[in-house]
């Protein structure tokens, strides 16, 4: 020890005149531009998917329902509450925001007396801190979940467009369980799904790679997965929350995986399908469309004996006389079909009610009715020349491929209608004309623009590798013929299609007018139906809506109770609808008969 | 060095064995708690004592006044929610529970982050030692009563909290490093802002270096005080500056390199003395080494690139079946996180290895014996210990 030993420490005075580090004011200390303070949601962008609420380890996030914000299709109506509590600002909930609604602000400080104050919905409760620009938000080029979608493999356009082979080849293991990884399970899916199929359970079982549970829980709400894991609408996929930083998940083509594994021989073991109890009443169904076919399944697994009535010499309706067979093979369509035979339900085929057998015939036969017969009368242009023998209708042309009879195709086809069915017959009359001259000379035209073309995007895609023109925003104006020979389509400008209130109004520019060479046309702008054998008889009982629908309950019972119909005719657009208007009758016709 | 307890008193009477002869009846024994409210304890536990006028007879060390039970709670989260979890089990430097947690699942999940990521951890690693140990140079004078030296170091730790926020978003808990790389790059202008700090601390280390090192009082009281003998290290599991003070040259950078120490030019700093006042100086030099190797990070590191490797789904992350073991050198030596997964979303044990676990406990009980009750705590925080870790 020395006598600086002593001194040194008498250094330290010298801080006395230094400047004071201290912040005089630290309540107007401003935080850094990535802190993460307190939070932000900008309630437009926010789809109430909960994905914050599952991530958050405190449990500080709770979805509630604000006001002012509605349940829609692709946004549940509720947004997060955060319980400031529990928060422990790690801002995980920032980072996996599938939408990125969610944010912090550099703000952190917050007085208040009031305790229950600091659990507060952001973005819904004016803060001062709402519309700041600086805080946490989730860098780029870093996700907690993939983005992208796991590419489903098809058939080269040149191996396909000369017949009617299956065009997606379908996920391999691998594949389907990297897919189903990326579901945040936020259920937005069910909602949206007509038959609110337990969507992020069976992509579970796909994750978990358990194939009889992923079989179980399509059968609880779809009993013909094959068709809907192919030519479903999906609408599931359009308001998937996966959607906002990449692509929506594969829902379809998961579903399709999970049928694909299963054999059918283990389906009655998987689903349990021994054990129900016979009941001694009889239900009748008139079509063996989705519709009729999941009627009767459930129908079946309730006890009942059920006998559906076909008017075709096979089961499926349009699935099978509408779809081509390269969306749909007819051996995955008949798997399913198989499989509801099996249960007991008897189909009897070429029979048509109101011709062979009468509605009423039925009624003093069985308990209940169940009518799903489907749109099947093509609708026409009525435009001049539409008459002529030369144009067809789309409808009419695909039931004739599906039952193998040859049909007209020319040189030169023209097609009418921008849905997913004059997407099918353009495309089929393409393989067609590949088959009988070697190339394709095809145009579809349709009234719409292509940006709100009703038919699927992929549809339009893979129309257009299999050279179809595509001529969109046209609208017929007359089929010019010469002596008896049709010659092509005049068409003008269409200039939009619906009004403001959303009705079919469309407007044309006269001025603008094109002509489309053809030897054939072919209509596909929507089908009609044909429910006489219905109305015979019953008209003045039966209710009707203002479109002219039967009126039905929730349950498919029209206004007489032994009579219950569904599907296309009560105004569903797809399979999938259907099917879930099928197990409502089923539930209904169950409560109508063992009340 | 000085041998202080000549001045002391003689009593009690030795065992054999040189263990003290205790009897609390003679009345010539007083039982004393310290903590687990004491500002010389360091954080939440207890030392039992027993004492004879004021030499300290027994220590008996008592924890359990901060257990979270941490590593059961995450055997019932998923991977990624531990994250925010494993910073809290050692406050002043959250950032190596980050590291532990993060490095393990990605070793047993088969996951090899991007090179930048793998600087910008190091660079939070070390700024993370240098903040705690800034914090604890102040523990260490204020427990000899030198409590301006406190003052300085905090604010210098101040600002580098500043850095921290600009950086990763949080000042004490930085919730940076995820499993899979880290949560961003460095924002612009830090490395001439993180050069004005370490400016900073180097001149406050020159104050303090000088109040403290050439300092009768501090010098008088940590001379010779908790003298640990080297063979003792092996032998308790003694790790990080206090094995390096013994001589004993322990250092997790050096003897198992892990991220970007390997490209850093530096040696391991060891002493021989081996009592607290050597701890300290050879702790001020590892607060030297770390505004260096800082430097050295700065100077070496890209400016961008990727951060984070590409993750699976961080919902349903599940980790084949395995176990391991990474270690970091945190400001107290070794630590490590012992993981085991089974295959499942949720690991199946977390075993976290905190150095005060033998320091503050075995240690401390072994050291405390002999010594001055005024002494203990600075005897306790010369051998930096943080109970969170001792519990989690």
């Amino acid at each position: 020890m020395s006598f600086k030993d002593v001194l040194s420490p008498f250094l330290a005075w010298k801080n006395l005149v230094k400047q004071p580090g201290t912040i005089k004011k630290p309540l107007e200390r401003e935080g850094a531009d990535r802190y993460r303070g307190f939070h932000q949601n900008d309630m437009k962008k926010c789809i109430g998917c909960g994905t914050c609420e599952e991530i958050c380890q405190n449990a500080a996030i709770d979805m509630v329902p604000v006001e002012g914000q509605e349940t829609t299709d692709g946004d549940s109506g509720l947004r997060p509450m955060i319980d400031y509590g529990r928060c422990c600002w790690c801002a995980l909930c920032v980072d996996i925001c599938p939408t990125g609604s969610l944010t912090m602000s550099n703000e952190f400080k917050w007085i208040d007396s009031d305790p229950d104050v600091f659990r507060f919905v952001p973005g819904a409760e004016n803060k001062p801190w709402d519309k700041d620009e600086k805080g946490y938000r989730k860098p780029d080029n870093y996700e907690l979940y993939p983005t992208g979608r796991i590419h489903m493999e098809e058939l080269k356009p040149e191996d396909r467009d000369k017949s009617f082979i299956e065009i997606v080849k379908g996920y391999s293991k691998e594949q389907a369980i990297k897919e189903a990884d990326r579901c945040v399970e936020c259920g937005l899916c069910i909602a949206t799904c007509p038959a609110h199929m337990g969507i992020p359970q069976y992509i579970a079982a796909v994750r978990n790679d358990d194939m009889e549970e992923g079989l179980r829980i399509l059968y609880e709400t779809n009993p013909l997965p094959e068709i809907c894991g192919r030519v479903c609408t999906h609408n599931c996929e359009t308001v998937c929350a996966m959607q906002y930083k990449g692509d929506p998940l594969s829902i379809r083509w998961l579903k399709r995986y999970i049928a694909d594994q299963v054999p059918i021989e283990k389906y009655k073991e998987i689903l349990g399908a021994d054990g129900f109890e016979q009941q001694d009443k009889k239900v009748a169904i008139i079509g063996a469309g989705p519709g009729g076919l999941s009627a009767a399944y459930y129908l079946a697994n309730l006890g009942y004996q059920v006998k559906v009535f076909e008017a075709m010499a096979q089961a499926g309706g349009m699935t099978r006389y509408g779809i081509p067979e390269y969306r749909l093979p007819y051996d995955q369509l008949d798997k399913d079909v198989e499989y509801i035979k099996q249960l007991g339900v008897d189909i009897q085929f070429n029979t048509r009610i109101g011709k062979d057998i009468t509605l009423d015939q039925l009624h003093k036969d069985y308990d209940a009715v169940f009518a799903a017969t489907g749109l099947h009368d093509g609708r026409s242009t009525r435009v001049a020349g539409a008459d002529h023998p030369m144009v067809f209708q789309a409808i009419d042309l695909l039931r004739d491929v599906t039952e193998g009879k040859e049909i007209t195709v020319a040189e030169k086809v023209v097609v009418i209608g921008g849905g997913n069915v004059a997407m099918d017959i353009a495309r089929t009359i393409a393989r067609l004309q590949n088959q009988k001259y070697g190339k394709v000379q095809l145009i579809l035209t349709s009234l719409e623009a292509e940006d709100i073309m009703p038919a699927d995007v992929e549809e339009i895609v893979e129309s257009r590798e299999e050279n179809v023109v595509i001529e969109p925003a046209w609208g017929p104006k007359d089929i010019k013929i010469e002596g008896d020979k049709l010659k092509g389509l005049n068409v003008i400008r269409c200039l939009s299609v619906f009004d403001k209130d959303g009705h079919f109004n469309p407007r044309f520019d006269n001025k603008e007018s094109n002509f489309f060479e053809a030897d054939q046309i072919i209509e596909a702008i929507g089908q009609g139906m044909d429910i006489k054998y219905m109305s015979e008889g019953l008209e003045d009982k039966l209710e009707m809506t203002e479109r002219n629908r039967v009126k039905v309950s929730t349950f498919s019972q029209s206004s007489l109770p032994w009579l219950f119909v569904g599907g296309d005719i009560t105004g569903g657009t797809d399979a999938i609808t259907a099917i879930a208007d099928g197990h409502r009758a089923a539930k209904g016709i169950d409560k109508f008969l063992n009340k | 060095m000085t041998d202080t307890n000549k001045y002391r008193d003689k009593f009690p009477a030795k065992n054999p064995d040189g263990t003290n002869i205790i009897d609390l009846e003679s009345h010539k024994f007083v039982k004393v708690w310290q903590g687990p409210q004491h500002p010389g304890i360091t954080g939440n536990m207890a030392l039992e004592l027993i004492l004879q006028g004021d030499e300290v007879m027994s220590c008996k060390t008592h924890v359990g006044y901060l257990h979270r039970g941490f590593e059961k709670l995450m055997e019932r989260r998923k991977f990624i929610q531990c994250f925010p979890l494993v910073c809290r089990i050692a406050v002043p430097e959250p950032d190596f529970n980050e590291y532990c947690f993060a490095a393990s699942v990605e070793e047993l999940a088969g996951i090899e982050i991007p090179e930048t990521a793998k600087w910008m951890r190091t660079l939070i690693l070390e700024m993370s030692r240098l903040t705690s140990f800034l914090m604890w140079i102040g523990g260490q004078s204020g427990a000899f009563g030198l409590g301006i030296v406190g003052q300085w170091s905090n604010l210098v730790r101040d600002y580098m909290l500043d850095r921290f926020e600009e950086l990763t978003g949080g000042r004490i808990y930085r919730m940076f490093i995820l499993p899979g790389g880290v949560r961003g790059l460095l924002p612009d202008g830090f490395k001439g802002r993180m050069e004005e700090t370490l400016k900073f601390v180097e001149t406050a280390m020159n104050d303090i270096e000088r109040t403290m090192f050439s300092n009768s009082i501090f010098k008088r009281r940590a001379i010779g005080l908790g003298v640990i003998d080297p063979a003792w290290v092996d032998q308790y599991g003694i790790v990080g500056p206090n094995a390096r003070a013994a001589g004993v040259p322990k250092d997790v950078r050096k003897d198992y390199p892990y991220l970007k120490y390997p490209e850093l030019d530096f040696d391991v700093i060891t002493a021989t003395e081996s009592d607290a006042y050597t701890r300290t100086v050879l702790r001020a030099k590892e607060i030297r080494l770390s505004v260096d190797l800082i430097r050295q990070l700065l100077a070496k590191m890209p400016k961008d690139g990727e951060f984070m490797a590409k993750m699976p789904n961080m919902l349903h992350w599940k980790i084949p079946k395995g176990e391991t073991y990474v270690r970091a050198e945190c400001t107290r030596g070794e630590y490590g996180f012992y993981t085991v997964t089974d295959g499942s979303g949720y690991p199946r044990r977390v075993n976290v290895r905190g150095p005060s676990y033998t320091h503050a406990v075995a240690l401390m009980e072994k050291l405390a014996i002999d010594c001055n009750i005024a002494d203990t705590a600075g005897l306790m925080t010369s051998l930096h210990t943080y109970p969170p870790e001792i519990e989690r």
